[in-house]
């Protein structure tokens, strides 16, 4: 029996190892760094304290890229979650070609993010403004990217475009679940169909719901690759997000030990975010049953 | 249960798909045309196929090279994390009344919630003392990174298999190497494919690990390869969109031989996690 129980101890231990020695510990370095002066290169540094993150705190571009990062987050959260469940009722329903349907509205899903964003980079400077001529709307004609207002609605749109296809999987996989007799029961009973998305359908996609609220609001949050490749944080710094400041700042600004802290800040924003989340979805999810 | 087809959602569905149609009409077409075409109308049918924009953007990104490093990394790194982390889970779905094991489990399930901004900037320091900042290195990250999802999923799914076929399997004297490899192994098959899938096209079309770790040009992926010869295709749309299309394109094909194991596999994946 000990020869099993050693067995077990060999299958972990260089897991445990290696996921110290490449995640815990170069985020425990971060964590170390943020209370420090370094620039990411210079041979020595000193400890300030706490001076970053009281900067942090002081910083514009920072709380800029906070309120840009949440506006996009928020935003594409919400939109990718309506779109895809009514996608995914519409696949679920008796339609024509579903098969072929279901293939296509997940293509987008195995595209990479930054290719994509390529691509709608030169839809929206050159051919939606086309577009919007011909239709005479003034809204298309002009390039989103290239407007501070409304660059971020075009990263919304490019955000949403790709995500929803994953998130339609998830809620069609749910709404298999159903058993199709609480419908029978209640088309017995009358019911509108309005009636009983609300009260059958919505209710028993509700772990689904978490599940999805919570990936697409953490995906938010993280947004880098489409910003990259719409507008590299522009016009101005109008849509640079919060891992895109890291980046730059930490890379390439010199910036080492002060974005640190400011990942140190973003960490716990995250964590407490997921945390609210998932409490207040799943006492929904609870409040239901 | 032989209801009517319900055409009102087939027409919303179809006119819906027009909108994830049209970028990738415009991707095609717009890498089959050429610059006269282009001033015609951007919107139009290319008139013939210019094969030769592919050409160009086959020798001026590299492709095959990139495509090489984007299939190797890919490639070893799903085979890896399906053997390591699948037998990580077992080790931990079977121990889970002792502290060690449990203590294991929660540890990388917590690091789900690490953003990887904060391990991002010390992490390249550290590969980069190691000797790390290549294309090995960044398999090791992937394999690695790839433990606290997985582990998540592999362990629920191992505790649903009953421990009495491995019982059976010990009183015959299998060790417990062999009892996960010919007997547990097997049956993970199922939830094996969701995690295949998902690494794949996670690891295929990842961006910011090579961008921060590859040191030498010559080990670049193929979104890398897009981001960096940004500047060279500059208004150059037919040069750049070829590039795309040749970028997208495995994954494509992939996914249409494949489309509904991996559509099962991730719905599959949601259902049981």
């Amino acid at each position: 029996m000990t020869k099993r129980r050693t067995a077990f101890y060999w299958m972990t231990l260089p897991a445990l190892v290696l996921f110290f020695a490449f995640h815990t510990y170069p985020a425990l370095q971060g964590i170390f760094y943020a209370f420090t002066n370094w620039d990411g290169f210079s041979k020595s540094y000193d400890f300030i304290g706490l001076k970053n993150f009281i900067n942090v705190f002081k910083d514009s571009n920072v709380l800029d890229s906070y309120i840009f990062t949440f506006k996009y987050a928020i935003t594409a959260t919400i939109l990718i979650n309506v779109l895809s469940l009514l996608i995914a009722l519409g696949l679920n329903a008796k339609i024509k070609a579903k098969n072929f349907f279901r293939a296509f509205y997940f293509l987008p899903n195995v595209l990479g993010v930054l290719i994509i964003g390529y691509i709608f980079n030169y839809l929206f400077s050159n051919a939606f403004p086309i577009l919007g001529e011909k239709l005479g709307s003034d809204f298309l004609s002009i390039n989103l990217l290239g407007k501070p207002d409304w660059a971020w609605v075009g990263v919304v749109i490019v955000g949403v475009w790709q995500a929803i296809a994953y998130n339609t999987i998830l809620y069609l996989a749910g709404l298999q679940t159903i058993p199709a007799d609480l419908y029978e029961a209640s088309s017995l009973d009358g019911a509108s169909k309005w009636k009983e998305f609300w009260k059958i359908t919505f209710p028993m996609l509700a772990s689904f719901f978490t599940i999805n609220m919570v990936l697409a609001m953490k995906g938010g949050l993280m947004v880098f690759d489409q910003i990259v490749a719409l507008t590299g944080g522009g016009p101005g710094t109008a849509t640079r997000s919060i891992a895109l400041l890291i980046y730059q700042g930490g890379f390439t600004g010199g910036e080492f030990a002060y974005q640190s802290a400011n990942a140190v800040i973003y960490f716990i924003v995250i964590v407490a975010i997921s945390l609210f989340q998932i409490k207040v979805l799943q006492r929904r999810e609870l409040d239901q049953l | 249960m032989t209801k009517k087809t319900n055409w009102l959602a087939t027409i919303l569905i179809a006119l819906g798909s027009l909108f994830i149609l049209f970028p990738l009409y415009m991707t095609v077409s717009i890498a089959l045309k050429n610059p006269e075409e282009m001033a015609a109308s951007i919107f139009s049918l290319p008139t013939g196929l210019h094969f030769s924009n592919f050409k160009r953007a086959i020798e001026a990104t590299n492709f095959f090279q990139a495509l090489g490093n984007s299939f190797v990394i890919t490639a070893v790194s799903v085979v890896f994390i399906l053997l390591t982390n699948s037998l990580v889970s077992y080790a931990i779905a079977r121990n889970m009344n002792r502290k060690f094991f449990k203590g294991l489990y929660l540890y990388f399930i917590s690091a789900m919630f690490i953003p990887f901004q904060i391990i991002m900037l010390p992490v390249v320091k550290v590969t980069t003392d190691l000797g790390m900042n290549n294309i090995p290195g960044l398999i090791l990250l992937y394999i690695v990174y790839g433990l606290p999802f997985n582990v998540f999923v592999y362990v629920g799914y191992i505790r649903s298999i009953p421990i009495e076929l491995e019982e059976a399997a010990t009183v015959d004297g299998t060790s417990t190497w062999g009892t996960f490899w010919r007997i547990i192994f097997p049956l993970l098959a199922p939830i094996s494919a969701t995690v295949v899938i998902l690494s794949c096209l996670s690891t295929w079309n990842d961006f910011l690990l090579p961008l921060i770790l590859l040191a030498d040009p010559t080990q670049y992926t193929l979104p890398l390869v897009q981001y960096v010869f940004q500047g060279q295709f500059s208004t150059d749309y037919n040069l750049a969109f070829a590039s795309y299309l040749l970028a997208l394109l495995p994954m494509v094909i992939v996914y249409l031989f494949l489309q509904k194991w991996i559509i099962s596999g991730i719905t599959q994946g949601a259902v049981k996690a």
